[in-house]
């Protein structure tokens, strides 16, 4: 564009922007930033659905702290809702009914930070799948897994101090479930319930304190780990999906400024809407319904979020063993459940990229994705997680569940025990049987190409389909599979006789790496790969002549015979008794 | 008339006065009453045969023929009419199939035919009975104290918003949504199935009728946030916001994502 074609706001902004370079140097910053690329795929907007409700949450949470009152001082409700007039209730629930049915905008936007919080798990937990499953968090991204990790735990306990705060029947359930899980803890469980609840459970401080926990600490650890969670993804780059020029060491994409900015940007607003159009016509959290709490009184059906789901399913699963070990009881059925588990598994995830690591005996830096099925035994680990976690999950809403179906509870209790151990092995075999089906496909392709549906039959009598060769890109995708191999066994002793001393840590690793490799379907080597491509070319001379009879019947796929052979269809089959003894 | 003016201020005058009065009402509502009183007794026997016919045909074979019960049934003796009101006035009874609970069906009986079997059965020994249009009379009751008792004694069951909720072995406390206030009156009274007995000496008349216009007044309630979900709490919020909210999530991400080609 030459300088004569500049418009007068454009110099105005230039000059504003010299103005700006000239005392703080900002112009190649930006021009370095707002040209970085990015990888293009609908799936790494995922973490940005969980960015876009974070923010959600935070302005329609701001909102309500305008109105909200942290106390249980004791009043007499005295607002529009009839069933509950000159009821006694505490402060904070008073203040939770006001902005339901008296602040301007307050129902909707209760319901919109409800909703919001929902997604924004839902969203990280979609946005955790991609990441295991294509291999995201491997070197040089697992502090990054870290962090998203101890997100994830954060905006966990986000929702449940959130879940607490209105002092319905239904929040303060929970909080004696969650004094219960202290209670359980061996030798401090007394002393850390008095410490958290200040004094006999409901006391008169957990919600203050836990109000200062959701809008002040968690919010804040979040905003901070965010922060660095988004500039590690900036300064090692996104992860890119194998493709066509697309290696460890560079980036295929488009830059920042402008494609990025209008999708981001775009898709922030699109999520808000969605957010919003849910929270204005699916209610959430009726707390004038549940009533106010007092320790006395329990509804039927007091379930936690769906987040928390899980750990109630697990206690509810989870067979009646006490111990009782002089005196003292140690009450397994509620410690196992809801602290060792969850503990189990929260470790076994964060540490499971090191894990990965260990086994493989790999150092290099990863910016390529795996395609699920090319990680075949990570891949069903995932599933298996998945589908123990959902099984948790139903047995956590199993009261619910068992009186829509008319089934018995203590049937889905037992049913659900057993297929708690049963169906997540099954799942870890099925569908590593499936990534391994595709990874055979995968070889079939890149030797003999894409099936085109079209069948011939040669002179001699012989059927065959032909195939066509498959195009750059996808043969760049499919030549992405790794050749990860298993670790050999390591040497008990050195060629001297010496001990290797890191024999027994050796071994381990060469066991979880059989575990993690052995069963794969063997990349085609460049040689065959060629020999395939000659074949497919064979195939298109035997197909030329035929076409080119006219005479020749023309069948297509239903046995319909088609009027005129179509010289260039691509369904055209040539296949009947008369072309026998015409080609004789 | 001159006479008996002359009278009037005679000391017994009041006594005769008060003397006629007393006769003449008490005469005119003897004379009343036995009419009335021959008219429904002469009623009451022939409904009381009209349920008992009922009662043989359809309820005798697990109640046994004089109600005392089998391995089958219940006995009924003692039960009264509200029992018979509430278990076949919902369905429950006839009972289609023996299994963990009966649940409420089509009504087998006409109101008139239900209220034979009731005569027939409180006929056996004396029972709760049904609400009578005043029990049932909720004009002035306070909703929000109902609201407390239910909180306390029927939600722990019956689920906060009376959407009912699962008991052992595949019993279950019935949702509320269409019961009427008398089948609920009489539930309580009576206990059927797996609920306790509300008698009037542990939760008084006046306490049911608040119990029962809070249950009305939640049933009456618009759902000021919109589609509730049928009111179950977080679980269906929780499978809306994977179904309904994340699907669309992604597909929205799809579309942003989606190469301009």
């Amino acid at each position: 564009m030459s300088t004569e074609q500049i418009s007068g706001i454009e110099k105005k902004g230039a000059s504003a922007a010299t103005y700006v370079d000239e005392r703080v140097h900002s112009n190649s910053w930006f021009s370095r930033n707002l040209n970085k690329v990015f990888p293009d795929h609908w799936s790494f907007m995922l973490g940005e659905i969980a960015l876009y409700s974070f923010v959600v949450v935070l302005l329609s949470g701001v909102y309500l702290t305008l109105f909200y009152k942290p106390s249980v001082v004791e009043v007499i409700y005295d607002g529009p809702y009839i069933p509950l007039k000159g009821v006694t209730i505490s402060e904070a629930y008073d203040s939770a009914l006001a902005i339901s049915f008296e602040v301007r905008g307050g129902l909707l936007m209760r319901q919109i930070h409800h909703w919001s919080a929902l997604f924004f798990v839902v969203a990280i937990a979609v946005h955790m799948f991609r990441v295991f499953f294509t291999g995201a968090f491997r070197k040089p991204r697992e502090l990054n897994w870290v962090v998203g990790m101890t997100l994830a735990l954060m905006a966990l306990a986000a929702g449940f101090t959130g879940y607490s705060l209105p002092d319905d029947l239904l929040s303060g359930t929970g909080l004696r479930i969650i004094e219960g899980i202290i209670l359980a803890i061996p030798v401090i469980g007394t002393w850390a319930s008095f410490l958290v609840f200040g004094g006999e459970f409901p006391g008169v401080d957990i919600i203050s304190r836990l109000y200062g926990i959701h809008i002040l600490l968690v919010p804040g650890i979040i905003v901070g780990l965010i922060t660095v969670h988004l500039m590690m993804v900036w300064t090692q780059k996104h992860t890119q999906f194998p493709g066509p020029g697309r290696t460890d060491k560079n980036v295929v994409g488009y830059p920042l400024m402008p494609v990025y900015m209008a999708k981001a940007g775009g898709f922030f607003f699109l999520i808000f809407g969605l957010i919003t159009i849910i929270a204005g016509i699916v209610q959430i959290n009726p707390i004038w319904i549940f009533g106010p709490y007092t320790p006395d009184q329990v509804s039927a059906g007091t379930q936690p979020d769906w987040y928390i789901g899980w750990l109630d399913g697990a206690l509810r699963l989870m067979p009646n063993i006490e111990w009782i070990i002089f005196d003292y009881t140690i009450s397994l059925n509620v410690l196992i459940p809801t602290v060792v588990l969850p503990g189990l598994i929260v470790t076994a995830a964060i540490i499971y990229p090191w894990l990965e690591a260990w086994a493989t005996g790999d150092k290099r830096e990863h910016h390529v994705l795996d395609r699920p099925r090319n990680a075949p035994t990570r891949t069903a680990l995932g599933v298996m997680a998945i589908v123990f976690y959902v099984i948790l999950w139903v047995g956590g809403g199993n009261d619910i569940i068992a009186v829509g179906f008319d089934l018995s509870i203590n049937f889905m209790i037992w049913f659900l025990r057993f297929a708690l151990i049963i169906l997540p092995a099954l799942a870890f075999i099925i569908t590593k049987r499936i990534c391994l089906s595709l990874q055979r496909r995968d070889r079939d392709k890149l030797l003999h190409g894409r099936e085109t549906g079209r069948i011939l039959r040669l002179p001699t009598g012989e059927f065959i389909e032909v195939h066509a060769p498959v195009n750059e890109e996808e043969r760049a995708v499919l030549e992405s599979k790794p050749d990860d191999k298993p670790l050999p066994e390591p040497p008990e002793s050195d060629s001297a006789g010496v001990r290797n001393p890191k024999y027994k840590s050796g071994r381990r690793a060469a066991g979880l790496s059989r575990f993690l490799y052995r069963d794969t379907i063997e990349k085609p080597t460049e040689a065959e790969i060629h020999h395939g491509d000659e074949a497919i070319e064979a195939e298109d001379d035997f197909e030329a002549p035929l076409l080119e009879r006219e005479e020749s019947m023309h069948v297509a796929h239903d046995g319909s015979v088609l009027a005129k052979p179509a010289v260039d269809a691509p369904e055209t089959t040539s296949d009947n008794g008369d072309g026998g003894s015409e080609q004789s | 008339m001159k006479s008996l003016a002359k009278h009037r201020r005679h000391p017994a005058a009041v006594l005769v006065v008060i003397m006629l009065g007393l006769l003449l009402t008490g005469g005119l509502y003897a004379a009343a009453n036995t009419a009335t009183e021959a008219r429904s007794v002469e009623a009451d026997a022939l409904l009381i045969e009209e349920g008992k016919r009922l009662f043989l045909e359809g309820c005798s074979s697990c109640h046994g023929l004089a109600g005392q019960g089998s391995d089958n049934g219940p006995s009924l003796i003692g039960v009264g009419a509200a029992a018979v009101d509430f278990q076949v006035g919902t369905g429950r009874m006839p009972l289609a199939n023996f299994g963990a609970q009966a649940p409420s069906k089509a009504v087998e009986y006409t109101d008139e035919q239900i209220r034979a079997i009731a005569a027939f059965v409180a006929s056996l020994a004396p029972g709760p009975s049904i609400p009578s249009a005043e029990d049932l009379d909720f004009t002035g009751v306070d909703v929000a104290r109902g609201g407390e008792l239910f909180r306390a004694n029927c939600s722990q069951c019956h689920q906060a918003a009376g959407r009912g909720g699962a008991l052992s072995n595949g019993q279950y406390a019935p949702n509320l949504m269409k019961t009427t206030p008398e089948h609920i009156w009489e539930a309580m009274l009576t206990g059927p199935q797996q609920m306790p007995v509300f008698a009037d000496t542990t939760l008084p008349p006046q306490d049911k009728k608040e119990i029962i216009s809070y249950i009305e007044s939640i049933r009456a309630s618009d759902d000021p946030g919109g589609w509730a979900l049928g009111r179950f709490g977080p679980v269906t919020e929780g499978l809306f916001v994977w179904i309904g909210g994340m699907l669309l999530a992604v597909i929205l991400a799809v579309w942003i994502g989606a190469k301009v080609r």
